[in-house]
């Protein structure tokens, strides 16, 4: 039940289990539990599973439940859905807003404790992957796509909202702009959208990643627990964990993967699909997103197939190298020093604009607060299960300082990098050269629309629909892993065909959403699923401090 | 003929490759061969252990049970991968060069129409490697 504090693996005397150390001194968790012990493994129509009968069983009837009754009743369905998710981002915006103050608040205090020097994985553990391999992938998994669908879009709405001005109707105001807006102040406008696409871009995310990686890193690596979601709240439970509270933890994190991943995919291919028939004409119909669901799929179930080193892995360094280039062709060709004093500039005044943004009490920019910022957090949320257990099992032997620069610091600076080119682009072209085709487009287009005010627009436009493409297949392979971790109790060598089967439920449940309508109204609900894991995020918080006092820390 | 043999081995399913560790014994007993047991397992916690120093310590222990069996020097050898299931044949094949084994003793299934798909690890093995592999099938 509780942590013994025998450090020394001098003796194995300890007759309770027996188990050594991991590498150097940690202090793992005594419990009975046999990781995989609610297993059921056999040999199904020559196929090999082994799957934690519970969580695999409830998870797949709940899944196929709410597809078939959001395909069935879509009317019915439709507005519940956004119904709850507009009534938790705005009536409980203030719980997110502060929740991820939290999560900023505690990552980035980490850093500067003692406890910081705690190595995941015992004091002598050897990291699996080299820097560069882990960066790629954990960026990868944790935006990725977004950053090529908002980094023309956002900065462009935000500035338009704020050199609008405030507009107020009977008391409320009814603009979307960050903040007390900057009317008919163009530089003002400017610093303050990209300080608001930055701040939904830069630490809050990171952090909220950040919290969930470390803790599932911490119990598993360092503590010997399974490495599910319902580890964390072991500190807090007990071994009671491992029954009924356990299982709807990680059905939970089952639900929120899948639906935000499936979402994803299918608003992806929209997007992806409105790219290539603006640069080749392509019919941008149904016909062209389902092929491209299928061809993203094939890509990522060969990816899973191959494994995390030598397919995840490879596409994300590959990944990082294309968005890397596609960056510096955008500094270049762009306004470079526009871009290279902005980034400078917007990153002062995203951090004198932080207190006000992350303020969650009394706000007066309502629609920018709870349309933007609680929306982006309840979805960084509902993703974080996710990107935080896929960044955990990357993340063996590296020291918790090390890991937060990594997914906390490196991260942001490089979200600001990207936005200020991208976006200060974008605003350049429409503010400094007076084009109007990147305002006027179509929130899909605006990417396209910019990069083609570039030279070699052509080519670059491809290069970015590609990137769109393999961002997605990036998620969804190393999605299917954490599926699949998840519902065989934590086991990552489980049968190669279980992850095939999510890789492949994914692509499928993608399909029949775009096809049957109902893509948007499961995007809704997987939002809606942020407020139930804010609530686990701030337990993990505890579990994580309590957890990394009880660890032996390196000289 | 032979002189070190190499025994792929998953702790988890013991009751699925005695037949493949009774064969090597045999093999090693015969040819007076010495027997490298080869354990891959994950960097995050099994269920045969809960970390990679508690599998290796398993291994080893099996590894000496297995050499009052058949009384040839044995060696145990745990590589640890953060996904096994894909790593396995890359790092069987990584061991064969740097034990320098001349034999690989593994179990493997009966063929089925899925191989196609996902290969089993003995024909990836045999079919990649100079040295003779024996692959073990269920009576």
């Amino acid at each position: 039940m509780t942590n013994d504090n025998t450090n020394d693996n001098t003796t194995d005397s300890n007759e309770s289990a027996g188990v050594p150390a991991p590498e150097g001194p940690a202090n793992l968790i005594d419990t009975d539990y046999v990781i995989g012990q609610d297993n059921i493994a056999a040999t199904k129509f020559g196929v090999d599973v082994d799957l934690h009968g519970k969580v695999f069983t409830f998870s797949a009837l709940v899944i196929l439940a709410f597809v078939i009754i959001t395909l069935a009743l879509q009317d019915q369905v439709g507005p519940v859905f956004e119904g709850l998710r507009a009534w938790l981002t705005s009536n409980i915006s203030w719980f997110f807003l502060a929740g991820a103050n939290v999560f900023v608040l505690v990552s980035v205090g980490l850093i500067f404790t003692p406890l910081g020097k705690v190595r995941l994985g015992g004091q002598h553990a050897k990291p699996d992957f080299s820097y560069a391999g882990w960066f790629a992938m954990l960026f990868a998994a944790g935006m990725g796509i977004g950053l090529m669908y908002f980094g023309v879009s956002e900065p462009l709405a935000h500035f338009n909202s704020a050199i609008g001005g405030t507009s107020v109707e009977n008391g409320v105001r009814t603009d979307w702009a960050p903040l007390g807006a900057a009317g008919g102040n163009e530089s003002g406008a400017i610093s303050l959208a990209m300080a608001a696409t930055i701040f939904h871009w830069g630490l809050h995310p990171w952090a909220i990643y950040a919290v969930v990686a470390l803790s599932l890193a911490l119990f598993s690596f360092n503590k010997g627990l399974p490495l599910t979601m319902r580890s964390v709240f072991y500190p807090i439970l007990g071994e009671r964990v491992w029954g009924w509270p356990g299982h709807v933890i990680d059905i939970l994190a089952v639900f929120a993967t899948l639906f935000g991943l499936a979402t994803s995919l299918g608003l992806g291919a929209q997007q992806a699909t409105a790219g290539l028939s603006y640069l080749f004409g392509i019919p941008g119909d149904e016909v062209t997103m389902v092929l491209l669901i299928v061809g993203i799929t094939a890509v990522a179930l060969g990816s899973v197939t191959l494994g995390v080193d030598k397919g995840v892995q490879r596409l994300s360094q590959l990944n990082m190298i294309v968005a890397a280039l596609l960056l510096l062709f955008v500094i270049i060709f762009g306004p470079t020093l526009f871009i290279v004093t902005g980034f400078f500039q917007f990153l002062a005044s995203y951090v004198a604009d932080l207190p006000a943004l992350s303020n969650p009490f009394g706000r007066e920019d309502a629609n920018f607060s709870q349309g933007w910022t609680a929306f982006y957090w309840a979805w960084w949320i509902s993703w974080s299960p996710f990107v935080g257990m896929f960044i955990a099992r990357v993340s063996r032997g590296r020291t918790v300082r090390e890991f937060l620069i990594a997914v906390l610091i490196i991260p942001t600076l490089i979200s600001v990098l990207w936005m200020t080119a991208l976006g200060g682009t974008a605003i350049d072209q429409v503010v400094n050269l007076g084009l109007e085709n990147v305002a006027g487009a179509n929130g899909d287009l605006q990417l396209f629309e910019m990069l083609g005010n570039l030279p070699l627009g052509f080519i670059t436009s491809i290069i970015a629909i590609f990137l769109v493409i393999v961002f997605f297949v990036t998620s969804s392979d190393s999605g299917s892993l954490v599926i699949d971790a998840i519902t065989a109790g934590g086991k990552v060598n489980a049968p190669k065909p279980q992850r095939m089967f999510w890789a492949i439920i994914e692509g499928a449940i993608a399909i029949a959403l775009l096809l049957g309508g109902g893509l948007s109204a499961l995007q809704a609900m997987a939002v809606s699923a942020g407020f139930p894991f804010t609530i686990v995020l701030l337990i993990a918080c505890y579990a994580i401090i309590k957890g990394l006092m009880s660890e032996p820390r390196g000289a | 003929m032979f002189k070190k043999i190499l025994v792929p081995v998953d702790l988890a399913h013991l009751e699925a490759i005695e037949r493949s560790l009774a064969a090597s014994a045999d093999l090693a007993r015969h040819y007076g061969a010495e027997v490298h047991y080869l354990g891959v397992t994950t960097s995050t916690p099994g269920t045969v252990a809960r970390t990679p120093e508690e599998y290796a310590q398993k291994l080893e222990a099996f590894a000496q049970e297995q050499a009052t069996v058949h009384g040839q020097a044995v060696h145990s050898r745990c590589i640890n991968s953060p996904d096994p299931v894909a790593d396995l044949d890359r790092t069987i094949l990584k061991s064969i060069d740097e034990v320098g084994a001349d034999l690989v003793v593994m179990a493997t299934h009966l063929p089925k129409h899925l191989d196609a798909v996902i290969p089993a690890h003995g024909d990836r093995i045999a079919s990649h490697t100079d040295i003779s592999v024996f692959l073990v099938r269920p009576a």
